[in-house]
């Protein structure tokens, strides 16, 4: 027998859970510390956001909320690599992303408070907004960049799902068509390790989530997720590749969730606390910090000053959420349709005479 | 003017959009060279080109997920589902996502995608191919879903949905896609894709129906006037959303009304319509409503499916139990 077809996958790391740089070729943005700094800081404003955001569900301001907690670096590096005029698709927990892109704390917190114009955000207009039906967004990505293609416009599009979203027939589908048609756009696979209650290894027998791509005919990529470098070096290549005309590309990031589902999950049910402690080893502000300590970069004070300001920006967020008025109750129609139907006017019309009564 | 068939009528206005609109984008399974299964989209590819006249893989969630992608950047896409059979794997990507992100986003994101559906039975398909699913959608919150029953109302409507801002469902009655010819001038015009058409005016009965029950129904109206009993025939068209005024004006004047659909009986749109009658019209009624349906059974395979569909005489029959109640 011959071989037909062969592949391998490769793994990228830079920093590994100590700090320590694992390669000395460091791409061009980490040999800049101050703009490590500056997405250093972003995620660890993203971890406070997301541990206040617990905290307003936990008392009863917020409604189910999807943590974020370990996904800083892929998160950031995702959206720090994007151009404003790419397309973002997110699945639900894609923070530090979306914070890069404009949105604004208040509006996550309003959309997770069960009020839709969280979704009309401060970031890109052409953004898609939350999506919870599982890898759906990936085809929605998929053909957004098939628009950019048509219209031969420089732009990429990038969508996010889990490991779990990853067994999704949305998400084999959208590689597919970008392999087909040599679409701009990247997959990322935020491989977290768990699907809800259901581990990693439930969801498939391939050895990586990565190499899902090489069936569809993209390149494929496996990194660090928790590394800050390496996720952003492995998306400045798959995006630039893409925006030359040079296709699509998944990028498996690996990392841990570290909180529960959401706030409506108890993660203690299923897996054992010495997983989680592991994990917590490998968790991604810690390394970055640890090398931009050694890099004289960052100190124990810049840490508590700018902790500070995180927790002084995010209470004006906040504050700003729980003071945003309910909309009034005929919102529910005002969106349906560009025009609404008379017999959609009809049923506004009893609604706002059972509120005046 | 060109004396042409419904399917040549979708044709005609596909190809008005595309030359009037460069957002306008054709996608499907076979739509390119082959000019679908159905011919549907035939000749376009040679006019527009394999970018916009798009064979997707063989998919249909891809076909809808990408569909929804492109509408919302900025593009009008035009998806072909092959047959009515194989829109449940779509299903997903048009309520989810295609009907509600205007809502979603307040505004901010919308949808305006056309998914053509070739729909229905009496064609001697093989399984899978003859559902009369309609009412699957129209109980769906932010879709428009159309139905054209004669090539004039197919290019009008065609082109009226293509222009819409929001999604639209367009099921093409796939047993009189070639049933008769008609002029039809490419002329650019769309028709409202919010009322019903009175194809026949009369005063002893409404008839309610659309899609190709149309042809059975004015069948039926012939036949009835042979027996000196004048019925009115209404064309719904556009399902979602309803005209229902138009209905009510005609029953106010009959005082009957017998619906026909060739979908399951069951929660079929004829329910939604006998509903409204009953909610807005029930004085002016001087008889129940009567319903000619499909039976509330799978479509059989195309030995027995015109024993299935409504038929001329399942819906006169109907009509003289309404006279005969009052």
């Amino acid at each position: 027998m011959s071989i037909a077809a062969s592949f391998e996958i490769e793994y990228l790391q830079y920093l590994d859970a100590e700090g320590k740089l694992v390669r000395n070729d460091l791409p061009e943005f980490a040999k800049d510390a101050k703009q490590l700094v500056e997405l250093y800081k972003t995620m660890s404003f993203v971890r406070v956001f997301d541990s206040k955001a617990v905290a307003l569900q936990r008392t009863g301001k917020l409604g189910t909320y999807a943590s974020c907690l370990g996904h800083e670096a892929a998160h950031v590096a995702i959206g720090s690599a994007m151009h404003i005029d790419d397309v973002f698709a997110p699945m639900y927990r894609e923070y530090g992303a979306q914070f890069v892109r404009g949105v604004k704390p208040r509006e996550v917190l309003m959309y997770w408070g069960g009020d839709e114009r969280g979704n009309d955000f401060s970031g890109p207009a052409h953004d898609f907004p939350w999506c919870v039906p599982i890898a759906t967004q990936c085809l929605h990505a998929a053909g957004a960049a098939l628009a950019f293609k048509i219209r031969k416009e420089p732009r990429v599009a990038v969508s996010v799902v889990g490991d779990g979203g990853s067994s999704k027939t949305d998400f084999y589908a959208a590689i597919n068509m970008a392999g087909a048609q040599t679409l701009p756009y990247v997959s990322v696979i935020v491989n977290n390790q768990w699907a809800i209650s259901v581990p990693r290894s439930a969801q498939t027998g391939a050895k990586t989530l990565a190499q899902k791509g090489i069936a569809a005919g993209l390149e494929c990529l496996q990194v660090d997720g928790n590394d800050l470098i390496a996720m952003r070096t492995a998306m400045d290549y798959a995006i630039k590749r893409a925006r030359h005309g040079h296709g699509g590309m998944v990028i498996e990031a690996v990392t841990y969730r570290l909180s529960d589902h959401t706030t409506a999950d108890d993660a203690r049910r299923y897996r054992a606390d010495g997983e989680v402690k592991a994990a917590w080893e490998r968790e991604p502000l810690k390394r970055l910090r640890a090398y931009l300590v050694a890099q004289k970069a960052w100190s124990d004070k810049h840490e508590e000053a700018w902790k500070a300001e995180c927790e002084k920006i995010v209470d004006v967020e906040v504050n700003a959420y729980l003071e945003t008025k309910v909309q009034p109750v005929e919102a529910m129609f005002d969106f349906v349709y560009a025009d609404l139907p008379p017999d959609l006017q009809q049923q506004r019309a009893q609604v706002l005479a059972l509120e005046k009564r | 003017m060109a004396q042409i068939t419904l399917i040549e009528a979708i044709t005609m206005a596909l190809a008005h959009e595309m030359a009037a609109d460069a957002s306008v984008i054709v996608l499907g399974e076979d739509v390119g060279v082959n000019g679908g299964v159905f011919r549907a989209t035939a000749g376009l590819s040679e006019k527009f080109g394999p970018v916009r006249v798009l064979d997707t893989p063989l998919d249909e969630t891809t076909i809808a997920g990408v569909a929804v992608g492109m509408a919302t950047q900025g593009m009008k896409p035009v998806a072909e589902a092959q047959f009515d059979g194989f829109v449940y794997p779509m299903v997903d990507h048009i309520v989810c996502h295609a009907a509600r992100f205007r809502t979603r986003t307040r505004g901010r994101l919308t949808c305006p995608l056309v998914l053509r559906v070739p729909w229905g039975g009496g064609i001697r398909a093989p399984e899978h191919h003859s559902e009369a699913n309609e009412s699957i959608f129209t109980n769906v919150p932010g879709l428009r879903v159309v139905m054209p029953s004669s090539p004039s109302r197919a290019y009008g409507l065609l082109l009226a949905a293509i222009r819409d801002p929001d999604p639209v469902i367009f099921f093409e009655p796939k047993r009189i896609y070639r049933q008769y010819k008609e002029e039809v001038a490419d002329d650019g015009e769309a028709l409202p894709l919010d009322v019903c058409f009175v194809l026949r005016d009369g005063s002893d009965v409404t008839l309610v129906t659309w899609g190709a029950q149309v042809k059975e129904t004015l069948e039926a109206a012939d036949a009835l006037a042979k027996e000196g009993i004048s019925a009115e025939v209404i064309d719904v068209a556009t399902l979602k959303p309803l005209d229902f005024d138009t209905i009510h004006e005609s029953v106010k004047k009959t005082g009957r009304c017998v619906i026909v659909h060739e979908a399951p009986r069951t929660a079929g749109f004829g329910a939604e319509v006998a509903a409204r009658l009953a909610e807005h019209a029930m004085y002016d009624l001087v008889a129940p409503v009567e319903r000619v349906t499909g039976y509330d059974t799978h479509i059989p395979l195309f030995r027995l499916e015109m024993k299935y569909l409504p038929s001329v005489e399942r819906i006169v029959a109907a009509v003289r139990r309404t006279l005969a109640a009052s």
